[in-house]
């Protein structure tokens, strides 16, 4: 498969700097449409700045970020929240609003852009949050819920306007094995019940692999491979292969650049 | 070192420039773009809710004490000329221009715009504010355009009350503690309180502290540091620059309503 061939998200020469330091330097990503791509890469390489930046959340310096043809970047205040409707975000720490409770959180986005009933409303509410299996929840605060469930019900709240692209930051960082298997293959089903295209940005390697269709992987502000993951594993590069297999040291150094450890000790109190 | 000095003193002012900026910007975007009256109403009632009525029991607790003081200490000076029943003028006239916008505005700073400020940075750390960005929500519309209002609102009516309880708890001391003839208290009260230039500008006045203080406290938080100590360090700011901003309003604002009197 490759992602040419029908790319929702098209991802041309983009450069993003956080002060001096460049996040991306000419940046090439397609995302094909209806499948998982993975967004892969070391912490610090920038992967949330992708997603918000896809989001229009932030701007690059130079490139385009085209959605079917729309230019993200160059979108206005107004459009940019017409163009959001589309997308759901899983964040990586729910972002789930405090003051309502779990039905109310999911049924948010459809009483801000939607006119339907509320028997309707409910109906879709409870169907969204029987799909992540806390249909029984839904009167609970977010306060009262766990990491893992929490990230469930922001699940729901994402796909509730069932959106064209879902993004998800972070997806299964921090979660228990149980929870953790139950979000791959939640976002599994769900990518191919609903039809929608999912990027997951993530450094859990075994899990994004599992579920993934495509992959990038990204280290130093450039994309350093990108396939199928069967295609990776083949992929005859250290840098990549320190990353997959998750060795210790290896092109990426363990150790943040630092002076002779030796020295470093025997050295004055500065 | 001079040259490194000059690039501090220089890089600080950019970045208060800019802030400044950034607070011009969120004021013009929370008001003025497309206001939606339906969908603020019940947010707006909520905020007055938090805002106003929660506010009420330290205004009215600290109105009735300062006027009890004011009664008090003016009775004490005034009883040596004879001329105690001035007591409710000068209450009423103290009240109404001075401390009742000026202490409103400085007790609401601590208890109200310190609380918007804390609430929404921690909106924004907890990523709910990114959150009703992707969910196509303006946040400035729904988080901010509310509280700001509901701050709007509330500081001249809270003015009034203070106003009026402080008063009330004037001649609760004069009147009926030392002993003043009630009518002369009200009647030099109505004899020298002026509508217009006493109590619409007393009145203007609140208007303008209620529109400085919540803006600064909404922007302190939407403009925070999403950490810990961003948040506190933002809460602060609420409080001593809503403070310093009102203290040094009122001098501006009392010379052009009373400079030529």
């Amino acid at each position: 498969m490759k992602p040419e061939s029908d790319a929702i998200i098209d991802i041309r020469g983009l450069s993003f700097a956080r002060g001096n330091r460049p996040i991306f330097a000419g940046v090439e990503i397609k995302i094909p449409r209806g499948k998982v791509t993975a967004i892969m890469g070391p912490s610090g390489t920038g992967k949330t700045t992708l997603l918000k930046l896809i989001g229009g959340q932030l701007r690059p310096d130079r490139g385009d970020i085209l959605l079917d043809g729309l230019n993200i970047p160059t979108l206005g205040r107004r459009e940019l929240f017409e163009v959001r409707e589309r997308m759901g975000m899983l964040f990586q720490s729910g972002a789930l609003f405090t003051d309502m409770d779990v039905f109310e959180n999911v049924a948010f986005p459809l009483r801000v852009h939607t006119d339907l009933p509320e028997e309707m409303i409910r109906d879709i509410v409870l169907m969204k949050l029987q799909a992540v299996g806390l249909r029984g929840a839904r009167a609970l605060m977010p306060s009262e819920l766990s990491g893992g469930m929490a990230r469930r019900v922001a699940l729901a709240r994402a796909i509730s306007l069932d959106p064209d692209i879902v993004l998800y930051d972070e997806p299964f960082t921090g979660q228990d094995p149980i929870a953790m298997g139950v979000l791959v293959n939640l976002i599994r089903r769900l990518n191919q019940a609903l039809g929608h295209t999912s990027i997951i940005v993530s450094h859990d390697i075994k899990e994004t692999l599992a579920i993934a269709d495509y992959v990038y992987i990204l280290s130093d502000a450039e994309v350093i491979a990108s396939g199928t993951p069967k295609e990776l594993e083949g992929v005859d590069s250290d840098k990549v292969r320190q990353f997959m297999q998750g060795l210790p040291d290896g092109p990426v150094p363990f150790h943040y650049q630092a002076p002779d450890y030796m020295e470093d000790l025997l050295g004055e109190v500065s | 070192m001079i040259s490194n000095m000059l690039q501090r003193i220089g890089h600080r002012a950019l970045s208060r420039l800019a802030s400044l900026g950034r607070s011009g910007q969120l004021l013009f975007q929370a008001l003025v773009a497309r206001p939606q009256p339906l969908v603020m109403l019940p947010l707006l009632i909520k905020q007055l809710w938090f805002v106003g009525v929660l506010s009420l029991v330290i205004i009215v607790v600290s109105g009735g004490f300062i006027g009890m003081v004011l009664g008090l200490q003016g009775y004490t000076i005034l009883v040596d000329y004879g001329s105690e029943q001035a007591v409710g003028q000068l209450v009423a006239l103290s009240l109404a221009r001075e401390l009742a916008p000026v202490v409103t505005a400085l007790l609401f700073a601590g208890r109200a715009g310190s609380a918007l400020t804390a609430e929404i940075g921690l909106m924004k750390a907890t990523e709910q504010l990114a959150g009703l960005e992707m969910i196509g929500v303006d946040p400035l519309r729904r988080i901010i355009a509310p509280r700001f209002w509901a701050g709007f609102i509330c500081m001249p009516i809270l003015t009034m009350i203070f106003t009026v309880v402080g008063i009330w708890g004037g001649a609760l001391v004069a009147v009926d503690w030392l002993g003043i003839y009630d009518g002369s208290f009200w009647a030099s009260m109505q004899q020298a309180v002026s509508f217009y230039d006493d109590i619409v500008n007393g009145i203007i006045k609140s208007i303008c502290f209620g529109l400085v203080v919540t803006w600064i406290a909404v922007f302190q938080g939407y403009d925070c540091i999403p950490t810990s100590e961003g948040i506190s360090q933002a809460t602060t700011r609420t409080v001593v620059y809503s403070s310093l901003a009102v203290l040094g309003l009122d001098f501006v604002l009392t010379a052009l309503m009373f400079g030529e009197l």
